[in-house]
């Protein structure tokens, strides 16, 4: 035995106390977390429900809380996310496809990488000032759909840039140089193998990203989305409104009805953005399954 | 493969989706501007857009100073202002050739708010107010019998909104001399609800912010009479309302709020139509949001600089202690 060495019991007696307090903490980790957003649920139900209803949802704002709905702002962040998604998802799945597969290892490649990942930690703002000077006043679109839709496609892509490069990372290198060795090109390679297996890990990015954007209001505020819309967008040059901008304005209210306005309104964001989450999961596991047994 | 194809028929979908409808052909009205102003323009353009079916109405919140920005590019129809347009953003406006014309619509009333359970403050004077908010104060003024000797032994704690609201501006222009300037050791808050919990919750607080929000808290709040020490407007102190505003007792802490159209804009039928709707129906409209309206007269006579189109503006010296009907009819 060796000098100074405690008995073998005691060393695993140790062991196992740490162990348990380790438990402890990732429990209450977990609890912290769900607690408050247990309580946050519930608050903005237990105000906002007596308030939702179908007039709620298929009205535009008024001046009284009781006639005042949330319509122009729920189709106003369909269509921006819809939009945004439209633009960032394959930009950024292409951009991570060049970097990983195509882009050689030198100064100028690492450089872009790093500002990349610098552009992901930017606050939102600063893409709102961007976006008004670049969209709004440079390329003339005014205060419109594409404006906004632009502005938080810029701020959706470096998520979605990271984590699509991150996923394709993980498809092995073995999967390449079979595609290869039976002579497919690089892009046949990346589109029938590469992308497939990586799209789970893209699709988890993707969530992310739009799940932020669609929560956005400060970059959407800075370009001038409006507050009072009485009318559906009816094109990309339309003027709109998004559900956190109706929310913070009718939480700015002396009324108390609009108080339960802002409730409610908080719900519909949350069923909204759970509902998006869920279809993108669903699609997620589709693709595992399908992917994960033919290749490997 | 055939994946990847679905994939990207989704994404055309999608972008088919959100570009569907060709353009919007129908007419616009846009405006911009005050947090303050908004509540009676939305209420306007609720009703007028109820009427005129065809022409859609949008209105921001930028802030007056924002609105002014984008309505000086030429961005706007209308810009909704919680005070007069400032010779800086005048110019603004001159340089890129955007005349406007000025129309008040109502007032807004500033209160001064203590606690209920604050049994001692039944009045105060502008000089007291002055001595409260005054920069020189900051760190200095922090107990309540500082303020006045008969007042209790209780530290001074102070509520008030934050530097980038009209009614910050407007409070330290009448009660400091200066616009803009304040001391900074209060707890400042854009968001007047946040106002209205901090005075409730402490009865050693004071805040001032709009009258509409003492409205709708009336058994959380105490209303503090104020006394300008002049008798020509009204003896001792005065408690704001729709009538001491309207009949210009409760000064100076009323104040009138503005709408600027710009007179390129002006020459569009339904701009004109809307302006004149929304004169004929500020009196109701303002009143049932929580403003004071003007005075019947007071609107007819902004219409009328309205159809006659006199640009710029009355108030380049500020709005205290002016009487509006005064201004508008020279």
């Amino acid at each position: 035995m060796i000098q100074g060495a405690q008995p073998i019991q005691k060393i695993i007696a140790a062991q196992k106390r740490n162990e348990a307090i380790f438990r402890v903490v990732a429990i209450a980790a977990v609890a912290i977390s769900l607690a408050t957003l247990g309580a946050l649920l519930f608050d903005a139900f237990s105000d906002g429900l007596r308030r939702l209803d179908w007039q709620f949802l298929t009205s535009f704002p008024s001046r009284k809380p009781e006639r005042a709905g949330i319509l122009a702002a729920i189709a106003g962040s369909f269509y921006v996310v819809s939009l945004t998604s439209a633009i960032s998802i394959p930009l950024g799945i292409g951009a991570a496809v060049y970097l990983e597969e195509y882009a050689k290892n030198n100064r100028f490649n690492r450089m872009i990488e790093v500002n990349i990942t610098n552009l992901a930690g930017v606050p939102s703002i600063i893409y709102g000032i961007l976006g008004l000077e670049l969209f709004v006043r440079m390329m003339k679109l005014d205060r419109s759909l594409m404006a906004g839709a632009l502005t938080l496609s810029l701020l959706a892509l470096p998520t979605v840039i990271i984590s699509a490069r991150e996923a394709i990372r993980t498809v092995p290198s073995s999967i390449r140089q079979a595609a290869y060795a039976v002579g497919a090109t690089r892009w046949q390679t990346t589109r029938d193998h590469v992308l497939p297996l990586a799209f789970p890990g893209i699709m988890t990015g993707i969530i992310l990203a739009i799940s932020r954007a669609i929560g956005e209001t400060a970059p959407l505020i800075m370009i001038g989305a409006l507050t009072y819309v009485a009318f559906l967008p009816t094109g990309l040059d339309s003027p709109f409104t998004v559900m956190p901008i109706q929310i913070f304005n009718w939480v700015s209210r002396p009324q108390k009805g609009f108080f339960e306005c802002a409730a409610a309104g908080i719900v519909v964001l949350l069923i909204l953005t759970l509902m998006l989450n869920g279809l993108a999961i669903i699609l997620r596991n589709y693709y595992q399954r399908k992917f994960s047994v033919r290749s490997l | 493969m055939k994946d990847m194809k679905k994939l990207a028929a989704v994404f055309a979908m999608l972008a088919m989706v959100a570009s569907s409808g060709t353009g919007y052909a129908a007419t616009m009205v846009t405006a911009d501007g005050s947090s303050t102003v908004y509540p009676i323009s939305e209420a306007v353009a609720e009703e007028f857009g109820k009427a005129n079916s065809d022409v859609q109405i949008t209105v921001g919140v930028s802030g007056t100073g924002g609105g002014f920005k984008r309505f000086c590019k030429g961005e706007t129809d209308i810009s909704n202002a919680s005070r007069p347009i400032k010779s800086k953003e005048a110019d603004m406006c001159f340089e890129e050739g955007i005349e406007y014309i000025e129309i008040p619509v109502a007032y807004d009333g500033l209160a001064v708010m203590v606690s209920p359970q604050n049994d001692w403050v039944t009045s105060l004077t502008v000089k007291e107010l002055n001595k409260i908010w005054a920069p020189d104060s900051q760190g200095k003024v922090t107990n309540w019998n500082q303020v006045r000797s008969s007042f209790p032994d209780k530290p001074l704690k102070l509520v008030g909104p934050g530097t980038d609201s009209g009614t910050f501006d407007y409070f330290t222009e009448v009660i400091n001399g200066k616009s803009g300037s304040s001391r900074g050791d209060y707890v400042a808050s854009e968001d007047d609800n946040v106002l209205v919990q901090g005075i409730s919750s402490d009865k050693n607080a004071l805040g001032y912010f709009g009258l509409a929000y003492y409205e709708e808290n009336k058994d959380k709040l105490k209303l503090v009479p104020v006394d300008d020490e002049n008798e020509g407007n009204g003896s001792g102190a005065v408690a704001p309302s729709m009538e001491t505003v309207l009949a210009g007792t409760y000064q100076p802490l009323a104040r009138p709020i503005f709408i600027y159209v710009s007179k390129k804009a002006a020459e569009r039928p339904e701009i004109q139509a809307f302006i004149e709707f929304y004169l004929k129906n500020a009196a109701t409209l303002s009143e049932e949001v929580g403003y004071v309206p003007l005075s019947a007269q007071a609107y007819e006579l902004a219409l009328a600089r309205f159809k006659a189109g006199k640009a710029g503006s009355l108030f380049k010296k500020g709005t205290a202690g002016i009487k509006l009907e005064d201004a508008l009819s020279k």
